[in-house]
């Protein structure tokens, strides 16, 4: 995969909290956590897109990240409405 | 619910199907492109056939059904508002409370034997596996993230291996973005092709139709090469294209364009004032087209597109302004 901004990513893992459900090793779209032993850990931080999968499907909160929309129009018309970035942006939803 | 609300379905995709795919990849009724949500029976499935959830998005339940070619499935289709599964799961529409509510709507219960459901992957953002089994007693599995994965992944015991858990972003998956691009780009290029065209003709001596001709169409081409680097050599050049902000990306696969156009010997760039124009406005126009390409592209996270928002708008914009004033004084110090 082509690599994004490095150390830009608000993704932070509490393995005191992780009880190794493997779960978020599943869902994660980008293979940035892996199972060492019983426990999870991030082995490629750098790629992480905040999609917040991991964070949603993880039962203990062990894993949190600020997810939202990574798209610049998003952003953009967000700012112009003083809202979060959205996706109802060119007069319909983008994707 | 009764037998007759569950609707029949099948794996052909016909020229109909393809023309309808062909369609939305241009960007043509686009968020029009849904099916009915419900539940649906591909190849007469027994209570102890798999369920696969999908979004009522027409492409998403086309990649299922065209996948499971041959094979006895129940498809659940959920309501995302005809909008694609990872897009939907981010939004929250494709999520836990609509996954719950759809199971018990369908009365999904009554017409299998088992408990599991299998989610594409990507749907994770917006469901969480736990809650739906806590709500409902059923068990997620969380499939591949591509549908063509899905007989590899039945075959193999309910198992995607790496490769079938990674997103990918090859030149085909950006290929196929390329159209859409073109279109969403266009609605704001050609407008602003129509302002310089007609500032074009303005000259010391006023306006004039035959001015406008002759130094409009240069104007015209400045924003066409911006509109080409920004939509097509961007996207597809885009792992080769230098740095890793795409706003960068896209101001070099504006550069790249320019080089291979030589577009600087052209007529009706003869000015210094123009042509300084035209080498900031071409890279500036492509670089803000291109970190637009960031709501497409399946890596970029919010932090870093609001960090190289933050670097390259004031960038994009000075070079914009700057570029717009030196043509216009170019309009004006030059009797043409």
């Amino acid at each position: 995969m082509i690599r994004y901004l490095d150390n830009v990513t608000t993704l932070e893992l509490d393995a005191d909290k992780c009880i190794g459900c493997t779960r978020c090793t599943q869902v994660c779209p980008h293979g940035v956590l892996r199972m060492e032993g019983k426990l999870v850990e991030i082995v490629d931080r750098d790629a992480c897109m905040e999609c917040g999968a991991c964070a949603t499907n993880c039962p203990t909160d062990a894993l949190t990240v600020d997810s939202g929309v990574g798209c610049a129009i998003a952003m953009i018309v967000g700012a112009l409405r003083g809202t979060e970035p959205t996706c109802e942006c060119r007069g319909g939803t983008c994707c | 619910m009764t037998e007759a609300e569950i609707q029949p379905i099948d794996s052909a995709f016909t020229w109909r199907d393809r023309l309808q795919w062909w369609r939305v990849r241009w960007g043509i009724g686009r968020m029009r492109f849904a099916v009915s949500p419900g539940l649906y029976a591909l190849n007469d499935p027994t209570p102890e056939s798999d369920v696969f959830v999908t979004a009522n998005y027409k492409m998403s339940v086309d990649h299922v059904r065209r996948a499971l070619v041959g094979r006895k499935a129940w498809i659940l289709v959920l309501d995302t508002q005809g909008i694609n599964v990872w897009c939907a799961a981010g939004k929250g529409t494709f999520g836990t409370d609509e996954l719950v509510e759809r199971v018990s709507e369908t009365g999904l219960a009554q017409q299998v034997s088992h408990n599991k459901l299998i989610l594409p992957q990507l749907g994770g953002v917006g469901v969480d596996a736990g809650a739906v089994g806590n709500q409902t007693g059923l068990m997620v599995r969380y499939g591949p993230v591509r549908a063509t994965d899905l007989p590899a992944y039945l075959d193999a015991g309910y198992k995607a291996d790496d490769a079938m858990r990674r997103v990918r972003f090859n030149l085909a998956d950006r290929a196929l973005l390329v159209p859409v691009e073109i279109i969403n780009a266009g609605k704001s290029i050609l407008p602003a092709m129509a302002i310089l065209f007609l500032l074009a003709g303005l000259s010391q001596r006023g306006f004039s139709v035959m001015t406008m001709l002759s130094q409009g169409l240069a104007a015209v081409l400045a924003l066409g090469v911006a509109w080409l680097a920004g939509t097509v050599a961007g996207p597809l050049l885009l792992p080769w294209l230098p740095g890793r902000m795409l706003s960068m990306k896209g101001a070099m696969a504006a550069l790249v364009l320019i080089g291979l156009l030589s577009i600087r010997v052209l007529p009706g760039l003869t000015g210094a004032l123009d042509l300084a124009a035209f080498w900031l406005v071409v890279p500036a126009v492509a670089s803000f087209i291109m970190m637009n390409f960031t709501g497409a592209t399946p890596y970029t996270s919010p932090s870093g597109v609001r960090l190289e928002m933050k670097r390259s708008v004031p960038v994009q914009v000075a070079c914009t302004v700057v570029a717009l004033l030196l043509w216009l004084a170019q309009r004006v110090v030059e009797v043409v």
